[in-house]
């Protein structure tokens, strides 16, 4: 039984335009099935406004989801009460882009990593005291500097207490909103590799967002594609990056550098700009910018099937 | 963050003058020359002089040790007013904000009523309703003040509902109220504290005003306003009666105005 | 078409505000310490004759009856009759209220002629000695007690000098021109009687200045940001750059888009010198809303109180309606949204 199991997830957001009322649909998410095994990653790639970050606040029920299942361990969280939402929300946690707006300004580092605890009830004072001290060694924090505001300290030790702060329930499963995009490319790999580390030593699973294709690779069991609300390719790590289906994959994966001067580079250029969510493509909905596109494209909306073993796509070309 | 505030000498005249009304307020007895109150006929109408600095009324009384006892009054009213009337209004524009919606739609329509009435009016009749008395000016103008602070909270709140740091506290668990006050409210009263320093002037202006016409401190009390509404009967005789509790005002309004203008300039430098 | 529908969009908003602001002055009403029977009786009135008075007069019925029979008076221009005058507030108050609306109307007039010129001049000169005393006079307008001001004025220029009138609307023995608008120095020059548009209008000058004093300040201080937030956009740079005369470039130009936060503060200025004008007409003994809510203050004369809160904040929506309008027109990107 994987530890997450999302099938037919749709995020529609209705938006009112103007004064006469117009209303608009944006399909953030439109469809999304995926799982995540214990202890594994899962990347999920796409260009911003793909709703990959949609996709993670919807399984957080941080927003309401419109349509479809979210199963835990097995077990529906979508529509079960806010008693229960509060006790799953324990076992499922977040980590933010924005290590400054991530943490509220007006509080201690101290007064941060109690709040979970607090929150649910965890320890007297005492033992979280001592909960949150253990926790601060761990990402590298002194005592001292628990008594410190968050703009005291810098863009890597920021999300170090964000990740911390996710940690403090110890939760299953975190979710990674590009945890690693706004920092120096310097302090990435200290902050993944805390990540990695808490994996190991917790059996942790990661649901990891990022357009940084290069992350991704690195931290990931299992990568899925994303494109306008909806998931194009989903496969192993190595099969995603070595022998991509996906036309759109292609084409963001040749974007890539190649730490290989003998490499021939076959680069496959985007056209266009990616098309508004809010009025998608008819069929399939890359059809606008794919090499590969032909008539039907416009008028199917191509199934995600397993085109090799274990390895889904959603063309009707390859 | 204090150099900064030296370098406008417009807020450091604020922060003098407010720190003089709080030292008249403070050590009234030992600044007044003479009692507020006590009538003395031998002497009334008396013009300023070493004796009596701003002169006397029309029973003698001392205008100089009115007026210092008068900021103790002043200074009441609008703290208290700005004590009741800012946390309710900054926990409603919170919880407007916030939740949004339905409770959103209910609470601005509530303030955009209480905002349709100009200045003081409604003060007014709400005092009117409530009986003259200083008390019942400070409820009334406590009940037409709280609005203000509303909106702007809520505005405020808008800007950084949506912030990552108060996901994240949804995230974990946390109830609407531990999120209000908790991450919200701290976050977001920043413009409506300077607004409250600002309002601490004007309140003292409205109250002086209503006690003007006849609705708030009653004679013989040492309140500003009623001290210029009794100087009307005198005002061909004694000019001084109308002159200095009107100068006590203007500085008192105009101290917390620079203050709180220095304040703004302050947190945010663009305004500049 | 467009317009009209922002107009129609904007009168139909009023309506919740209206309903509020009734349900409002009815619970006020509702405060008042005390049992109205009883005041009307006194003190040697029988239990008997005190229930039958509460009955008679509908205070036993449920609150929302009360407030139903309230708004239906409304409804047909019923304010109550003032215990003080005798007369209906209604009529009260039409009779009392073009003075206030004169006076509030000249205030504003000086309002602008003083406020905007002012505030782009101490925004063209920013910093300089013409910018430093413009805020300073600004800061003190604002922070002043107008009825203050108005005692001062007084003072100087009617007891001290005389060569102001200090009181009233008229000179003594002057009688007021034929009734059209209510507004003395209107309705003489519609009659073409000089001697008394001179006299209304010299009357005028004191509490007029006295009322315009804060709402200056507030114009004052507003067009000056306004103006300098503009001054420093590209476009208005750029006439600068290429030579255009400063007075057409700041009058001009800057001015026509400097001006727009200037009138959405008007309405709001207007409601300070709406509200301002019940002081100020106590300082001058004009016969307007201001002086009648203070005397129905002094005899507990609750209808007239009530009547004069509502009617000004009526006319506070109305002011504010006109102004939303103006903006619309002059607004162009308003049109076309």
């Amino acid at each position: 039984m994987p530890l997450l199991e999302v099938t037919n997830l749709k995020q529609h957001f209705t938006t009112k335009k103007g004064f006469a009322g117009n209303k608009t649909v944006v399909k953030a998410v439109d469809g999304v099935s995926l799982t995540i095994e214990e202890g594994k990653t899962l990347g999920i790639v796409g260009e911003s406004g793909c709703g990959k970050s949609s996709l993670g606040r919807s399984i957080l029920r941080l927003v309401e989801p419109t349509e479809g299942s979210i199963k835990f361990k097995g077990k529906e969280i979508v529509g079960v009460s806010a008693k229960e939402m509060k006790e799953l929300r324990k076992e499922m946690q977040i980590v933010f882009q924005d290590p400054y707006a991530s943490l509220n300004p007006r509080r201690t580092v101290r007064q941060i990593l109690e709040a979970p605890l607090i929150i649910h009830n965890i320890g007297n004072k005492i033992e979280r005291k001592e909960l949150i001290e253990d926790l601060s060694g761990k990402i590298g924090l002194r005592k001292e500097q628990l008594s410190n505001y968050p703009h005291e300290f810098s863009g890597g030790q920021r999300q170090r207490i964000g990740i911390a702060r996710a940690m403090a329930l110890n939760p299953k499963l975190i979710i990674a909103d590009e945890p690693v995009s706004a920092l120096d490319v310097s302090v990435q790999s200290q902050v993944l590799n805390l990540m990695l580390d808490l994996q190991q030593e917790r059996n942790l699973s990661y649901m990891f967002i990022s357009h940084d294709l290069s992350v991704v690779q690195h931290i990931s069991d299992k990568v899925a594609v994303m494109y306008l609300g909806k998931v194009v390719e989903i496969a192993d790590v190595a099969k995603v990056y070595d022998t991509p289906i996906h036309p759109y994959t292609r084409a963001l994966l040749s974007a890539l550098p190649v730490p290989d001067p003998t490499h021939v580079k076959n680069r496959v250029i985007l056209e266009g700009d990616l098309p508004s969510p809010s009025n998608p493509p008819t069929g399939c909905t890359f059809h606008t910018r794919c090499p590969m596109a032909t008539k039907e494209c416009r008028e199917i909306i191509p199934p995600l099937e397993e085109k090799e073993s274990g390895h889904f796509a959603a063309c009707i070309h390859v | 963050m204090a150099r900064r505030i030296f370098r406008s000498p417009l807020t450091v005249l604020g922060l003098f003058i407010v720190l003089g009304i709080l030292i008249a307020a403070l050590f009234a007895p030992v600044i007044a020359t003479h009692s507020p109150t006590e009538v003395d006929l031998v002497s009334k109408l008396e013009a300023p002089s070493v004796e009596h600095f701003f002169g006397t009324d029309e029973v003698g009384r001392d205008i100089f040790s009115r007026i210092v006892y008068g900021t103790r009054i002043s200074l009441r009213i609008g703290l208290l007013v700005v004590l009741i009337a800012f946390p309710v209004g900054t926990i409603l524009g919170a919880i407007a904000g916030y939740m949004g919606g339905r409770i959103d739609q209910v609470i601005m329509r509530i303030t955009d009523i209480f905002l349709s009435f100009p200045g003081i009016i409604l003060a007014m009749s709400i005092a009117a309703a409530l009986g003259p008395s200083i008390e019942n000016v400070m409820l009334a103008l406590a009940a037409t003040w709280w609005p203000w602070y509303t909106r702007i909270v809520r505005s405020s709140v808008l800007s950084i509902k949506h912030a990552e740091f108060i996901e994240a506290s949804r995230a974990l668990g946390a109830n609407p109220f531990r999120i209000l006050f908790k991450e919200v409210i701290p976050n977001s009263i920043a413009p409506a504290t300077i607004q409250a320093s600002l309002d601490l002037g004007f309140v003292i202006l409205a109250a002086a005003g209503l006690s003007f016409i006849g609705l708030g401190a009653q004679p013989p009390s040492p309140e500003w306003g009623a001290m210029l509404s009794n100087s009307r009967e005198i005002l061909r005789e004694a000019w001084w009666a109308a002159t200095f509790p009107g100068i006590a005002i203007l500085l008192t309004v105009l101290g917390f105005n620079l203050l709180g203008d220095g304040l703004n300039d302050l947190l945010d430098p663009k305004q500049r | 078409m467009d317009a009209l529908r922002f107009i129609g969009k904007r009168l139909l908003l009023m309506i919740p505000i209206l309903i509020g602001i009734s349900i409002l002055t009815f619970a006020i009403s509702n405060t008042i310490p005390g049992d109205p029977a009883r005041l009307i009786l006194g003190p040697k009135a029988t239990p008997d004759g005190l229930e039958a008075l509460r009955e008679d007069m509908g205070l036993n019925d449920p609150l929302y009856v009360q407030y139903g029979r309230y708004m239906s008076g409304i409804g047909q221009g019923d304010l109550g009759k003032s215990t003080y005058s005798q007369r209906p507030v209604v009529d009260d108050l039409l009779r009392y209220s073009p003075a206030t609306i004169e006076l509030t109307m000249f205030a504003m007039f000086i309002t602008l002629i003083i406020g905007v010129p002012f505030g782009v001049i101490s925004a063209s000169r920013k910093d300089r000695i013409a910018d430093q005393f413009t805020r300073i006079f600004a800061l003190i307008g604002v922070a002043m007690p107008a009825f203050w001001l108005g005692l001062l004025l007084l003072l100087f220029f009617y007891l001290k000098l005389g060569v102001l009138p200090g009181s009233g609307r008229l000179d003594g023995g002057m009688s007021p021109p034929e009734y059209v608008t209510g507004m003395y120095t209107v309705d003489a020059l519609l009659a073409g009687n000089w001697s008394v548009f001179y006299s209304a209008f010299m009357h005028l000058i004191l509490p007029g200045i006295t009322l315009a004093a804060v709402t200056v300040g507030m114009i004052t201080r507003m067009t000056r940001s306004s103006m300098l937030t503009v001054l420093q956009s590209d476009y208005i740079r750029t006439a600068f750059a290429k030579g255009a005369p400063e007075n057409r470039v700041l009058y001009g130009h800057a001015l026509r888009n400097g001006i727009m936060p200037v009138i959405t503060l008007l309405g709001m200025a207007f409601g300070h010198a709406l509200g301002g004008s019940i002081l100020v007409e106590a300082v001058f003994s004009w016969p307007g809303l201001g002086q009648y809510a203070v005397n129905a203050i002094n005899y507990l004369d609750f209808p007239a109180v009530m009547g004069v809160t509502m009617l000004i904040a009526v006319m506070f929506i109305i002011v504010n309606l006109i102004v939303d309008t103006l903006y619309f027109f002059i607004d162009p990107r308003l049109k076309h949204s």
